[in-house]
C-alpha cells in the first residue's frame, strides 16, 4: 500500500457521513458587499491602491502614452522592458524610443537573458486584465506575449488598466469572468508594490519585487 | 510523567523544555517587550479592519462553514485535487511523514543535480525540518521571506508563523547583517537591511535550481495553488528558478474557487490586518510551449504527519479548519509573555498547542496543553471558529487520564500520574458530599499550622497558602 493510499484509506474510514449543504457564498456577498457605479468603483479602487504606496494616474485612451513618457521622465528612467506582442506594448515600443527612452522587448525564453532581466531592467509596462475596488488590486493573467517576471524583477512596475474592467470585489471578478473554467498558468492579485514589515514592523516597500508601482487608469471622462 | 519521546529524528527542540524556557523568557524584560509591542500592534491592526461586528460575525461563520463543508469532503477533494492538477501537468506526491517529504523533495533536487534551493515561506517545510535534510544531502536551502532569512541567518526557529523574526530587534539584526553577510557595514536604518537583504537574494533567486513554496489554498475543481504574501519573494520561488515545489498540509483544500475570496479575506485582515496582501499568487501549470518563463517542473507535495489522526475524531478534526492567520497567538496572554521559541514546536501559541500533539504526539507535547489560562480569547478571535479553549480542555483529558484501551490519540495518557489522579478523586469526593466537605473543612482549619512553607510552583514567586482559622460557616454561625 503506497502512502496515499494509506492516508487516502484513514480519512475515509472517519470522513463524516454527509458534509452537508454547499456553503452559500453568493448568497454572503449580496448581503454585504454592494455594487458601485463605475466612477465610484474608480475611485474607491484608486483610494485603495494609493494607501498600499501605488501611484495613480487618469489618463485618455489615446493619451496613456504621453503620461507613460512623464513618469519615466520623471523617475530618470530611460529603459523601459516591454511586450511588443501586445497592442500597448507594441505602441510604446514605437513611440517611446524617438523620445530617448529604449524599449528592449520580451521576445526570447528567459534562459537566454536572465541577469540582463534581474540587473539590467529597471522598469517594466504591462497591461492589467481589470481589477479590484474593495481593495485597490490589480487582475493581471501573465501571457505569451506578456511573461509572469515582467511584473516582479523591474524594480519599477507601470500598469495600463482600463476603469471599465473595475470589479467591486473579487469574489465578483471570479465570478462574472467564469475563472474555475478558464484559469491560465499563473493568475496575479497585485495590490501595491512590495513590501515587508519583518523588522520591528516597520513597514518598508522594495523587499523583493518592484520598489513603485504606477497605475495608468483609462477613464471615458479625462 | 514518562519519558517524552521523540517520535522522529528530526525533532531538534523537545518541546519537554517547555517550562524552562518559558521561565526564562518571562525573566527576560527585553523580550517580553518585544513581544508586548509586536502583539498591541497586531491586535489594532486587525480591529480596524473589523470594524463592523455583525460582518465579521458572518464571515466567520461563512469561513467556519467552507472549511467544515470541505474537511467533511477531504478525501474526495484530496482525490479530485490530484486528478486535476495531474491533467494540468503538476506532479503530485503523497508522504505520510516528515522524512518521507523531505525523501520526496530530496529526490527532485537530486535528479536535477540542485545546489541551490530558495525557499518562500513555509511552515510545513520548517514542521519537516527540510532545511537540515537538505543540508545534510549537501544541497543548499535558503530562506527567502525576510523574517525567515533573518531567522536563518541567526541560526534560529520562527517565533511566529505569520512574522518569524518578531522576537528581533532592529538593532540585533544590523548586527546579525554586518557579521554574515560579506562586505556589509553596520546598519540599523530599516529600509536599508531590506535593501541589503533583496540584494543578496536576488542574486539568488537568479541561480537558483529549485524553488520551494507552501501553498494557502488548494482549489480541488481548477486544480490550482493559491499563494498569499507581501513581499514578491513567493512568486520569485514559484516563477524564477526551473522547478517549482509546494508542499502543503492535506487539509487546505477547498473544493471550489468561489471558496476562496471569503478565506482569503479573513485570513489577510486576522494576520497583519491588511484588507488584502500585495500578491496572491495563483498556480495552475507547469511553463506552457511558448511560455518564456515559469518553472518547467511544478510538483505539489501532499504532507499527514498526524493530520489524519486529528481528522479521525469529530471534535479534534476542527482543529484542521485552521487557515494559519496566527490571530490566536496575537491575542494570547501566554504566547504574549512567553514568545513562540518556548513552545519549541513549530506552531506555537494556540494554534500550535492544538495542532502539535497530533504531530508529535502527547507523550511530547502533553505540557503545552496546560499553557492556558482558558481566557478564550484565541476562540473569540478565530476567523473559521475554531473552538481553541474546548479543544484544549480535551487534550487536557487525553494527556493526563489514565491509558486507555484505543486511545483517540498518541500518547494518551502520557501525563498521567497516580497520585496526583488520586488527589483529584479525593477532592471530587469531597466536594460531592456535605457531611465530607465539613469534616474535612473542619480538620483543614484546626490543623493549618501542619501547611508546608514550601509549595511546589506557588511559592517561588508567592505566600504559601494556608488555610484560614476559621471557616467561612464557622463566622456565619458566630454572626447569630
Amino acid at each position: 500500500m503506497s502512502a496515499r493510499d494509506r492516508i487516502l484509506a484513514k480519512l475515509k474510514a472517519n470522513a463524516p457521513a454527509s458534509a452537508g449543504e454547499l456553503p452559500d457564498v453568493a448568497a454572503w456577498y449580496a448581503a454585504h458587499r454592494g455594487e458601485e457605479s463605475n466612477a465610484d468603483k474608480a475611485k474607491r479602487f484608486r483610494h485603495f491602491i494609493e494607501l498600499a504606496h501605488a501611484e495613480v494616474y487618469a489618463v485618455s485612451r489615446g493619451g496613456w502614452l504621453q503620461k507613460l513618457y512623464e513618469v519615466l521622465s520623471a523617475k530618470q528612467i530611460d529603459k523601459l522592458l516591454v511586450a511588443p506582442g501586445t497592442p500597448h506594448g507594441a505602441r510604446a515600443q514605437a513611440e517611446l524610443p524617438p523620445l530617448g527612452i529604449a524599449c528592449p522587448g520580451y521576445d526570447a525564453p528567459i534562459e537566454g537573458w536572465k541577469a540582463a532581466m534581474f540587473n539590467e531592467t529597471p522598469a517594466s509596462f504591462t497591461a492589467a486584465r481589470g481589477a479590484i475596488a474593495e481593495t485597490g488590486t490589480l487582475i493581471l493573467w501573465p501571457t505569451v506575449d506578456e511573461p509572469r517576471l515582467m511584473s516582479l524583477v523591474p524594480p519599477v512596475h507601470i500598469v495600463l488598466l482600463d476603469a471599465a474592467h473595475i470589479y467591486n470585489t473579487f469574489y465578483e471578478a471570479m465570478q462574472t469572468e467564469g475563472w474555475k473554467d478558464c484559469l491560465p498558468t499563473n493568475s496575479l492579485l497585485i495590490s501595491g508594490p512590495s513590501k515587508t514589515a519583518d523588522i520591528q514592523q516597520t513597514l518598508a516597500y522594495g523587499a523583493h519585487g518592484p520598489k513603485e508601482l504606477v497605475v495608468l487608469m483609462i477613464e471615458e471622462n479625462v | 510523567m514518562n519519558a517524552p519521546q521523540t517520535p522522529h529524528a528530526l525533532h531538534f527542540m523537545p518541546s519537554a523544555g517547555f517550562r524552562a524556557r518559558a521561565k526564562d523568557v518571562v525573566e527576560n524584560p527585553f523580550l517580553r517587550q518585544s513581544f508586548r509591542g509586536a502583539m498591541d500592534f497586531l491586535m489594532t491592526k486587525r480591529a480596524a479592519q473589523f470594524p463592523d461586528p455583525e460582518e465579521l460575525e458572518s464571515l466567520r461563520s461563512l469561513g467556519e462553514r467552507i472549511r467544515q463543508y470541505n474537511l467533511a469532503k477531504l478525501p474526495d477533494l484530496l482525490v479530485q485535487l490530484e486528478t486535476n492538477l495531474t491533467r494540468n501537468g503538476i506532479q503530485v506526491h503523497w508522504a505520510e511523514t516528515p522524512e518521507e517529504a523531505n525523501a520526496i523533495i530530496l529526490g527532485i533536487c537530486q535528479k536535477h543535480s540542485a545546489k541551490l534551493m530558495v525557499k518562500g515561506k513555509s511552515m510545513v517545510s520548517e514542521e519537516i525540518e527540510l532545511n537540515h535534510a537538505a543540508e545534510a544531502a549537501g544541497i543548499g536551502a535558503l530562506e527567502s521571506d525576510m523574517g525567515e532569512y533573518i531567522v536563518q541567518l541567526a541560526g534560529e526557529k520562527p517565533s511566529h508563523i505569520i512574522m518569524p523574526a518578531i522576537h528581533k530587534t532592529k538593532e540585533q539584526i544590523a548586527k546579525l547583517f554586518h557579521e554574515h553577510v560579506p562586505g556589509v557595514e553596520y546598519t540599523d536604518n530599516v529600509d536599508a537591511l531590506i535593501q541589503i537583504g533583496r540584494q543578496v537574494l536576488r542574486e539568488k533567486f537568479e541561480i537558483a535550481d529549485i524553488g520551494l513554496s507552501g501553498v494557502n489554498f488548494a482549489v480541488a475543481e481548477t486544480g490550482t495553488l493559491c499563494l498569499v504574501e507581501n513581499e514578491g519573494n513567493g512568486r520569485m520561488c514559484t516563477t524564477a528558478p526551473p522547478v517549482h515545489i509546494a508542499i502543503t498540509g492535506i487539509e487546505k483544500i477547498v473544493e471550489k474557487l468561489e471558496h476562496v475570496p471569503p478565506l482569503y479575506s479573513l485570513l489577510t485582515r486576522s494576520a497583519t490586518g491588511q484588507n488584502i496582501s500585495t500578491y496572491f499568487n495563483m498556480i495552475s501549470r507547469p511553463r506552457q510551449p511558448g511560455e518564456k518563463d515559469g518553472p518547467g517542473e511544478v510538483h505539489l507535495v501532499l504532507l499527514d504527519n498526524g493530520r489524519s489522526q486529528a481528522y479521525a475524531d469529530e471534535q479534534l478534526r476542527k482543529t484542521l479548519q485552521c487557515i494559519r492567520c496566527g490571530a490566536c497567538m496575537n491575542h494570547c496572554p501566554v504566547y504574549t509573555r512567553i514568545g513562540g521559541h518556548a513552545y519549541g514546536t513549530t506552531y506555537p501559541g494556540p494554534i500550535g498547542k492544538i495542532i502539535s500533539p497530533h504531530m508529535l504526539g502527547l507523550e511530547a507535547t502533553a505540557g503545552l496543553t496546560t499553557a492556558s489560562s482558558l481566557c478564550g480569547a484565541c476562540g473569540e478571535v478565530c476567523p473559521v471558529k475554531i473552538p481553541i479553549p474546548d479543544l484544549l480542555i480535551r487534550l487536557r483529558e487525553e494527556a493526563f487520564s489514565a491509558p486507555q484501551a484505543n486511545p483517540a490519540m498518541r500518547g494518551q495518557g502520557a501525563g498521567h500520574n497516580a497520585l496526583i489522579s488520586a488527589i483529584w478523586r479525593g477532592w471530587s469526593a469531597v466536594y460531592s458530599s456535605p457531611a465530607l466537605y465539613r469534616t474535612a473543612s473542619w480538620l483543614a482549619s484546626r490543623f493549618r499550622w501542619l501547611t508546608p512553607r514550601r509549595q511546589a510552583g506557588w511559592t517561588s514567586v508567592r505566600t504559601p497558602l494556608q488555610p484560614a482559622p476559621k471557616r467561612l460557616r464557622d463566622l456565619i454561625k458566630e454572626r447569630h
